[in-house]
C-alpha cells in the first residue's frame, strides 16, 4: 500500500515508475474513505484538485523531472486548516471564517509545490490552533487512531492523526506552545518544531506571532529532514524569517553520537508525569548511553514558570492578531447598528468558546494598569528562560525530556477545565519561549491500552541538524516507529 | 490563593465580543482560576531583567522602498460578506 510508504519509498518507487502519482493518491483517498469517518483528521478534501497535481506529476516523471530540484515529486502532502493553499477553504476550523477561500498560497506551501509534493486535504485542529486535543474546532472532534476514544492531541491534531492513519504520507502544523510536538508524541509519529525564524510564517494564520513556526508531521526522521530542507530559508514576506543558510538536513543523519553530550533537566521529572512515560524516556536515555552520547544531569531552574508565561504572552498576542476577524473584510457578518456592534455580535456568534477566552485573557493583561503587573512581567520571565536554555547549551548538544507527562487521555477528560488542558503542555511550552527547535520521536507505548509515548529532544537555536542527527541515530537503533495503529 | 478579579463585561467590550450571560459568567470563573495561577511569576525577581519580545537576532529588517506586486483588487474583495463598487460594504458609520 503505497499511502503506508515513507517519503522516501514512495519517491524510490515514483522514480523507478514502478508506482504513479495517480496511484498513490488514490491510496491514500482510499485510505482516507475507509478510515476518516472513525479518525475525522480531515475536515476537507478536494480529491480532483489533488489527483489533477498527480497527473501533472506523473506528467513530469516520465520526463525525468524528479531530482535533487523535486525531491518531493508526486508526494501527497497534507494541510493543517491555518496555511493558505490558493484556491482552497481556509477555516482554522472556526466559524468566523465562513466560506473563506485562500486567494494565495503561503510560502511553506508555495515551496512544498515547488519541490513538487502534491498538496491536499484540509487538517482539522484546535480553532486557531489554540488548544491541546483538537476538541476546540467547529467542525467535530479528531480521534486517536490508537483508540478512538482518545484525543490526538493538538492543536495539530489532524495532522498528526492523518500521518498516524496513513492518510498521508507526511503533513504540516504549527507549533505555538507544543501543537506539532505534542500531538505527534500522541499518535506516535515524528513532529519536528524548528527554531524561530528558520520557516516563513508567511500565510500561517497568526496565534502568536512572537512563538507560532510551521513544521512537519512524518513517518521517520529522515522524512523529517527532507521536508525541513524544502521548508526552510529566509523570505522577503516574512522579516522574522532568518538569513541562516540552509543546510543539507539529510546528509546530518549519519548515525553518529559518540561524544555528544545530552543534559536530562531535573526539573522535568515532575511528580505528574506518568509512570509508564518516565520508564519508556528513562530507557530511551539508556539506549543513548549505548550509542555513546554522554548524559549530563542540567537544571533549567525557571521550568516551572513556563506555563503561565506563556499564557499571557501567547494571549497577549492572540488578543491583537485576532482582532482582524471582525466580520468586515472577509468570513462571518452579524449586522448591527453600527460597526462596534457588527464586530461584538460577529466575534460573539463565530469564535467558539477557548478563542474568546482566550482573546479576553489577553485583553485583559494587555489592558491599561494590568500591561507591568501581566505582560511586562512575563516578558522578563521569558528572557530567564531563554537564559536557562542558552547557558544549558554552553555544556550540552542537546535537551531530552518527554515529550508530555501523559500518554493520549480521553476525549472530554479535560475539556471543562482549561487550565489542566494548559499544564499538559507543560514539556513543550519553554521550547516556543525561547525560540530554540524542538523534535518529538517515539520512544515506546504504554500497556493497556496500547498508546503511543514521545521522547522530546530540544536543540541549540538553528541546531536541527545535531537534532536530526541524535533523533535520527535513536531511530535505526530501535523499532518504534515501524508499528501502526490498527484502526 | 485568592483568585484575582476581573471585570468581564469592561474586558469583553475591550475586545468587542458579545457574551451571553452564562458565557459571562463560566468564563469568569475559569479566568480567575487561570489569573491565580499565573499570580505564581510575582515570587521571581524580575529586577534588571531585560523583557523578551521575540527570539529572533534581528532588528529593524527592512526592504527596498520599490513596488511590488501586491494582491489583485478582485482577489481581495472575494471573500467580503458585502461589497459594492468595489469596495467592502459595512454600516453607516457618520449621520
Amino acid at each position: 500500500m503505497l499511502n503506508q510508504l515513507t517519503i522516501s519509498k514512495l519517491a524510490a518507487k515514483l522514480a523507478s515508475r514502478e508506482a504513479s502519482a495517480r496511484e498513490a493518491v488514490q491510496s491514500c483517498l482510499d485510505q482516507m474513505a475507509r478510515v476518516d469517518g472513525k479518525i475525522h483528521a480531515f475536515i476537507s478534501c478536494d480529491p480532483a484538485d489533488a489527483l489533477a497535481q498527480a497527473d501533472a506529476a506523473d506528467k513530469l516523471l516520465s520526463n525525468g523531472g524528479n531530482g535533487a530540484s523535486r525531491p518531493l515529486l508526486g508526494i501527497p502532502i497534507a494541510i493543517k486548516d491555518v496555511l493558505a493553499v490558493k484556491d482552497q477553504p481556509l477555516n482554522c476550523a472556526s466559524k468566523i471564517l465562513g466560506q473563506f477561500i485562500s486567494p494565495y498560497d503561503a510560502t511553506a506551501v508555495e515551496k512544498l509545490k515547488a519541490a513538487g509534493a502534491i498538496v491536499f486535504g484540509r487538517c482539522n485542529m484546535d480553532e486557531f490552533a489554540m488548544g491541546s486535543s483538537t476538541e476546540n474546532s467547529a467542525f467535530g472532534v479528531t480521534r486517536n487512531p490508537w483508540d478512538v476514544e482518545r484525543i490526538p492531541g493538538g492543536s495539530s491534531g489532524g495532522s498528526a492523526a492523518a500521518v498516524a492513519a496513513d492518510e498521508c504520507l507526511a503533513s504540516l502544523g504549527s507549533d505555538t506552545g507544543g501543537s506539532i510536538r505534542q500531538p505527534a508524541a500522541l499518535c506516535g509519529c515524528v513532529g519536528l518544531k524548528p527554531t524561530y525564524g528558520r520557516v516563513s510564517r508567511y500565510g500561517l494564520v497568526a496565534f502568536a506571532s512572537s512563538l507560532d513556526q510551521i513544521g512537519p508531521f512524518t513517518k521517520n526522521v529522515s522524512d523529517a529532514a527532507t521536508l525541513l530542507g524544502v521548508l526552510s530559508g529566509a523570505d522577503p514576506r516574512d522579516s522574522t524569517s532568518v538569513p541562516e543558510p540552509v543546510p543539507n538536513y539529510a546528509a546530518a543523519l549519519n548515525g553518529n553520537i559518540k561524544g555528544l553530550k545530552l543534559g536530562l533537566p531535573k526539573e522535568y521529572m515532575i511528580g505528574g508525569l506518568d509512570a509508564e512515560v518516565k520508564a519508556a524516556v528513562d530507557a530511551a536515555v539508556k539506549k543513548f548511553q549505548e550509542l555513546g552520547a554522554e548524559i549530563v544531569e542540567i537544571s533549567l531552574p525557571h521550568t516551572d514558570y513556563a506555563v503561565a508565561t506563556y499564557y499571557i504572552i501567547a494571549t497577549a498576542e492572540a488578543s491583537a492578531n485576532l482582532a482582524r476577524f471582525d466580520g468586515i473584510r472577509y468570513g462571518l457578518r452579524v449586522d448591527g447598528n453600527d460597526p462596534a456592534e457588527l464586530y461584538s455580535k460577529t466575534r460573539g456568534a463565530g469564535f467558539g468558546d477557548e478563542v474568546k477566552r482566550r482573546i479576553i485573557l489577553g485583553t485583559y493583561v494587555l489592558s491599561s494598569g494590568y500591561y507591568d503587573a501581566y505582560y511586562l512581567r512575563a516578558q522578563k520571565v521569558r528572557t530567564l528562560i531563554r537564559n536557562d536554555f542558552l547557558k544549558a547549551y554552553e555544556t550540552v548538544d542537546a535537551i531530552i525530556t518527554p515529550t508530555t507527562p501523559t500518554a493520549a487521555f480521553k476525549i472530554g477528560e479535560k475539556s471543562d477545565d482549561p487550565l489542566q488542558m494548559y499544564l499538559s503542555d507543560i514539556f513543550t511550552i519553554s521550547c516556543n519561549l525561547a525560540g530554540i527547535c524542538g523534535i518529538s520521536i517515539p520512544c515506546g507505548f504504554t500497556k493497556s491500552p496500547k498508546l503511543p509515548i514521545g521522547l522530546q529532544l530540544l536543540g541549540r537555536p538553528f541546531g536541527e541538524e545535531t537534532l536530526l542527527k541524535i533523533a535520527g541515530t535513536f531511530e535505526q537503533n530501535t523499532l518504534w516507529h515501524k508499528d501502526r495503529p490498527v484502526i | 490563593m485568592a483568585d484575582a478579579e476581573i471585570d468581564i463585561r469592561y474586558v469583553a467590550h475591550l475586545a468587542r465580543i458579545a457574551l451571553t450571560p452564562d458565557e459571562e459568567k463560566k468564563i469568569a470563573g475559569q479566568l480567575g482560576g487561570i489569573l491565580g495561577y499565573i499570580e505564581k511569576l510575582k515570587e521571581l525577581d524580575v529586577a534588571g531583567v531585560e523583557p523578551t519580545a521575540h527570539a529572533v537576532p534581528m532588528v529593524n529588517v527592512t526592504r527596498a522602498d520599490e513596488i511590488r506586486p501586491s494582491l489583485p483588487h478582485a482577489d481581495a474583495l472575494r471573500n467580503a460578506p458585502r461589497q459594492a463598487n468595489g469596495l467592502f460594504m459595512v454600516p453607516k458609520i457618520v449621520e
